[in-house]
């Protein structure tokens, strides 16, 4: 017997808004632009949004209610589903989870789900630098006396230690930076569409914390995106293929993620391949969350790609860029495209599956894997979306 | 420290919480402590409201040894606070104490390049402002 949620919604509407130095637009502003966008996207009306999830980026800070803020808004009225969603970059895999089993279980028919975050500021007059990710470098507390900041320096913590136990290599990080801009240069999108990269180059990058340099560090962006889920007959009837959502799962391992080195996608993988019933074997595009170049290899390993602690020789390998051993990441991913945690892949992989990827579209496009991660390697998300529910 | 006394910028003191007080209390003694669960007597750091073992709110601040070994370690080469802005690059290391538990602290007196996982260090005490005493790291 088939899951019952097996393919029984799909993703009818993508919307992007401008990334990156987008200045103008608070995060309310452009999810709106967002979920505006997916509808176009779809041939779909506001009044046809009956249910709306937000993951609210960094900048949402005095909306503690985001999802009736943005329902407001976007002058949404008689939402039969609304929630505020936070699990880091996981939070895209599990509000079209929510979507999903909403729309097959008849709470309601069509769903938005949105990212959005405005977290550049504008140049500073006479400033050399355009624009800071300072939101991101955040500390309180002890680690704040020990000059211990931010998101990178924790995850750097964790890749010291996987080139202690593995031998990873600043090379074969590096050969993640550099295959990721390769597709980024065919994503007309992609905040580093014109800035070619070479492995020399990322090993001449400035350091920000080590080990990681800063091309081993995603990309801040102001901006927005939304997807529109509904029912996988409805969305048969709309403008756009619709992207199917075989299987979804999640996995949040709990404990130190130093201790394994592993993140919560072993967990979130076995429930949404049993869902999908498929194997690895079927994946044609994969879209892995890439906050850093080192999740990129640690992901690999947890899905199944290679042995745990075969990351880094795994992806110097394979994950080539266009015409590689692995379709992976293939829009340039947070690395080179642009940073809208886990929407940043699942965005590419709908846009491959519709065959829309212009300069950088992949052959074989049946079936996609979209991976989300949040906080420290602690929260994670898997959906298995396809073209096709056979 | 001669940085303090030539006006350069401090570096932060501690924000002292209800549940990390007694922590700083010790550290102005120039003492490490962690916490215990008077149920379980599993070690923690920093200061959790329950044990996340058994989920006692009972518990005790106890002494250790202030000796371990680094687990992992970074160099932090931005200055996100102008209190560090001058030792920038400077090494911060995952220490594993003696007793087991693990604590993110500044590693000092060695070159970042020496560092090495699995090298043994133990506390040493910074005096970052008048009252606010805060716990380093050095090879031992």
């Amino acid at each position: 017997m088939p899951h019952p949620l097996r393919g029984a919604a799909a993703i009818a509407g993508l919307g992007i808004t401008p990334q990156g130095k987008v200045y103008g637009s608070g995060p309310v502003g452009l999810a709106v632009d967002a979920v505006r966008l997916a509808l176009d996207d779809a041939g779909l009306r506001r009044e046809d949004l009956d249910g709306l999830l937000v993951n609210p980026g960094l900048t949402w800070s005095d909306q503690t209610m985001a999802s009736f803020a943005l329902q407001q808004a976007l002058g949404l009225r008689d939402l039969r589903l609304g929630a505020t969603m936070n699990l880091g970059g996981a939070t895209a895999g599990a509000m079209v989870m929510h979507a999903v089993q909403a729309i097959a279980a008849g709470i309601c028919t069509t769903v938005a789900c949105v990212f959005a975050d405005a977290p550049l500021k504008p140049p500073a007059p006479g400033a050399t630098r355009a624009s800071s990710g300072a939101a991101y470098g955040f500390a309180r507390g002890f680690e704040a006396t020990q000059g211990f900041f931010g998101v990178n320096a924790m995850y750097a913590l964790l890749a010291r230690r996987h080139m202690h136990r593995f031998g990873t290599t600043p090379e074969q990080l590096g050969a993640v930076a550099v295959a990721q801009r390769r597709w980024a240069n065919r994503n007309p999108a992609a905040q580093m569409r014109d800035v070619p990269l070479t492995l020399a180059d990322y090993l001449a990058s400035r350091w920000v914390v080590e080990p990681f340099r800063i091309l081993d560090c995603c990309l801040v962006s102001n901006g927005g995106v939304a997807v529109v889920l509904t029912s996988a007959e409805r969305a048969r009837t709309l403008r756009k293929p619709p992207v199917y959502v075989l299987g979804m799962g999640q996995g949040h391992p709990g404990g130190d993620p130093a201790d394994t080195l592993t993140s919560g996608a072993p967990l979130a993988k076995r429930t949404a391949f049993a869902m999908a019933n498929i194997d690895l074997r079927d994946i044609d595009v994969v879209e892995l969350y890439d906050c850093y170049t080192f999740t990129v290899i640690v992901s690999l390993e947890d899905y199944g790609f290679c042995p745990k602690g075969e990351g880094g020789p795994f992806a110097a390998e394979h994950h080539g860029g266009p015409g590689g051993k692995l379709a992976l990441n293939t829009g340039g991913g947070q690395l080179s495209s642009f940073y809208m945690w886990g929407m940043t892949p699942l965005a590419e992989a709908v846009i491959q599956l519709r065959g829309e990827g212009g300069a950088r579209q992949v052959p074989r496009h049946e079936v996609a894997l979209v991976s989300g991660n949040g906080g420290i390697l602690s929260t994670h998300a898997t959906l298995v979306l396809s073209r096709h529910v056979a | 420290m001669s940085d303090r006394e030539s006006g350069a910028p401090a570096k932060p003191v501690p924000v002292v919480t209800p549940e990390m007080a007694p922590f700083w209390e010790a550290a102005a003694r120039h003492e490490l402590v962690v916490q215990r669960c008077d149920a379980c007597g599993g070690l923690r750091f920093p200061a959790r409201e329950r044990c996340s073992r058994c989920l006692s709110p009972e518990a005790t601040w106890v002494p250790v040894s202030g000796r371990g070994t680094v687990f992992s370690w970074v160099v932090m080469h931005q200055a996100n606070h102008p209190g560090f802005a001058a030792e920038v690059p400077y090494v911060v290391a995952s220490i594993e104490l003696a007793e087991g538990v693990r604590l993110v602290a500044q590693l000092t007196g060695i070159a970042a390049h020496a560092v090495t996982i699995g090298m043994p260090v133990e506390v040493w005490w910074d005096a970052v402002a008048p009252g606010a005493v805060v716990p380093r790291f050095r090879p031992a």
